[in-house]
């Protein structure tokens, strides 16, 4: 029998600001690269707290800080996060970060190591990280509609199945959720090119298609155009990429641009870790196509659930998002299936139509926001990237 | 119909997709386009590993490579039908 996505619920969090979330996190999270040490220390003396370290922070300026302070408070605002302690260097850059993720209703404090000293700091935030984690585990989960869910996708390790299986499969699951209210979340910039012209045609209104374009045309002429060394035909497609039997941009890219579907437009096209601000729909990130740097800025972006892809097998994960694994690939079925959550290599060898292969995408998406730790999650894998615009003052 | 061993997006398509480990040179592949489903028989001309394409007719240096029915790049060498379509033989018009 076929799901009725209009009514299916699933049983998760309702934060303050009536996003729902899957996860329900306590995280410690650094300002700046030199605060780590005392985040860490945080994390290991109060159980049941995340921390995220990560490698900037400091001598930022422009679009770059602006993009750092959006993916620092965007994480800490996501829906699967409970409440958040903040530590920074200094006070004036941390009470940006505070103020941006108090904004959701959600629990945050702030801590500044100058004129304390790491140890001073590590008692203050340890007591509070505590008193988060007592008060985040006994928030009860509700029943919420699927429609309310946030998913975004990326592929990655990709090959000529990818194309054939696992990314329409994700294309079939967005034809499906998507008339009933989710908010979707494709991008990888650099892989778009070769479709560019397809993706183009894919947008909902001429203005989205006009935002998308100069996106495109701005990464191919400020970073392409301006640091390239050779033809590009050894970085794009990648090594692994051609391995796996993939011969050119536009042979990647038209697989890639499968995960969109059949009958899906995206309704804006937006800057890295930008939120939605159109309503329900999807939308076309600006990220790099390195796996963990988009994953990481869709997170940052308040997307709760990450569908990927792979052929090859790539095998990242997020702190705070579950990533699930979708593979046609039975060689990759054969030989790491640790990492798959989703196995679609019927649609290789016709058991199973793209139909079916989406419904069990949807099914696991379901089972992952009810509380089924990912492949990733389950693995470790707590990959978190900063993007970099340029170089640090 | 049994399993494939070679799938095509599009029909208008002259390129293939191997879809089974160890294909061997030889083999009498069972093809199948998935736009409709439908299928034919091609022999492959050499060991092509999974993921991989084949030529589904003779292409020659110069020619245009077609897959999901759009333009994929071109050929820098030729290829026989049933024959390894890759790096070797195949490039971007871009870059």
């Amino acid at each position: 029998m076929a799901l009725d996505f209009s009514t299916a619920t699933v049983n998760a969090w309702r934060r303050e600001n009536g996003r729902v979330g899957v996860r329900n996190h306590v995280l410690i999270l650094p300002v700046d690269d030199i605060s780590n040490a005392a985040c860490e220390a945080v994390a290991n003396n109060v159980k049941g707290t995340l921390v995220i370290p990560h490698a900037y922070g400091r001598l930022q300026f422009g679009e770059d800080l602006e993009l750092h302070f959006r993916t620092i408070i965007g994480t800490g605002a996501n829906p699967n996060v409970a409440a958040v302690v903040v530590i920074g260097i200094e006070p004036e850059w941390t009470k940006i970060i505070v103020d941006g993720i108090a904004k959701t209703g959600k629990p945050v404090q702030g801590f500044s190591i100058e004129q304390k000293g790491d140890l001073e700091t590590i008692r203050q935030a340890s007591w509070k990280a505590k008193e988060f984690v007592h008060w985040a585990t006994e928030l009860q989960k509700e029943e919420c509609p699927v429609s309310d869910l946030w998913v975004s996708t990326k592929c990655g390790e990709s090959d000529t199945t990818t194309g054939l299986s696992s990314c329409p499969t994700v294309g079939n699951m967005y034809d499906k959720l998507l008339p009933h209210g989710i908010y979707g979340c494709f991008g990888e910039t650099s892989e778009i090119t070769g479709a560019e012209h397809i993706c183009e045609k894919r947008a909902a209104t001429p203005e989205a298609a006009a935002k998308f374009k100069k996106i495109w045309q701005a990464y191919t002429d400020d970073v392409i155009e301006a640091f390239k060394t050779n033809d590009l035909s050894d970085s794009q497609p990648t090594k692994g990429n051609i391995l796996g039997g993939l011969t050119t941009i536009e042979e990647k890219a038209l697989g890639n641009l499968e995960k969109i579907g059949k009958t899906s437009t995206y309704i804006d096209a937006m800057g890295p870790a930008v939120a939605p601000e159109k309503g329900p729909g999807l939308y076309f990130m600006d990220t790099s196509s390195a796996a963990a740097e988009c994953v990481t800025l869709m997170a940052a972006a308040g997307y709760v659930i990450h569908t990927f892809p792979t052929g090859q097998g790539n095998v990242v994960g997020n702190p705070i998002v579950p990533v699930i694994k979708i593979s046609g690939n039975p060689r990759t079925l054969r030989t790491m299936s640790e990492h798959i959550d989703v196995d679609v290599t019927g649609v290789l060898t016709r058991e199973m139509t793209i139909d079916h292969a989406g419904d069990a995408l949807i099914e696991m998406i379901m089972r992952t926001a009810n509380g089924r730790h990912t492949a990733a999650e389950a693995l470790g894998h707590r990959e978190f990237s900063m993007t970099k615009l340029y170089r640090s003052a | 119909m049994g399993i494939p061993q070679l799938l095509v997006h599009d029909h208008e398509d002259n390129v293939g997709v191997v879809v089974v480990e160890d294909l061997k040179a030889g083999t009498e592949m069972l093809c199948v386009v998935t736009h409709d489903n439908s299928d034919f028989r091609l022999t492959a001309k050499a060991d092509i590993p999974i993921g991989h394409k084949v030529a589904l007719k003779d292409l020659a240096e110069g020619d245009t490579v077609i897959k999901y029915g759009e333009d994929i790049g071109r050929m820098t060498g030729s290829a026989e039908k049933g024959g390894h379509v890759h790096t070797q033989n195949c490039k971007t018009k871009r870059w």
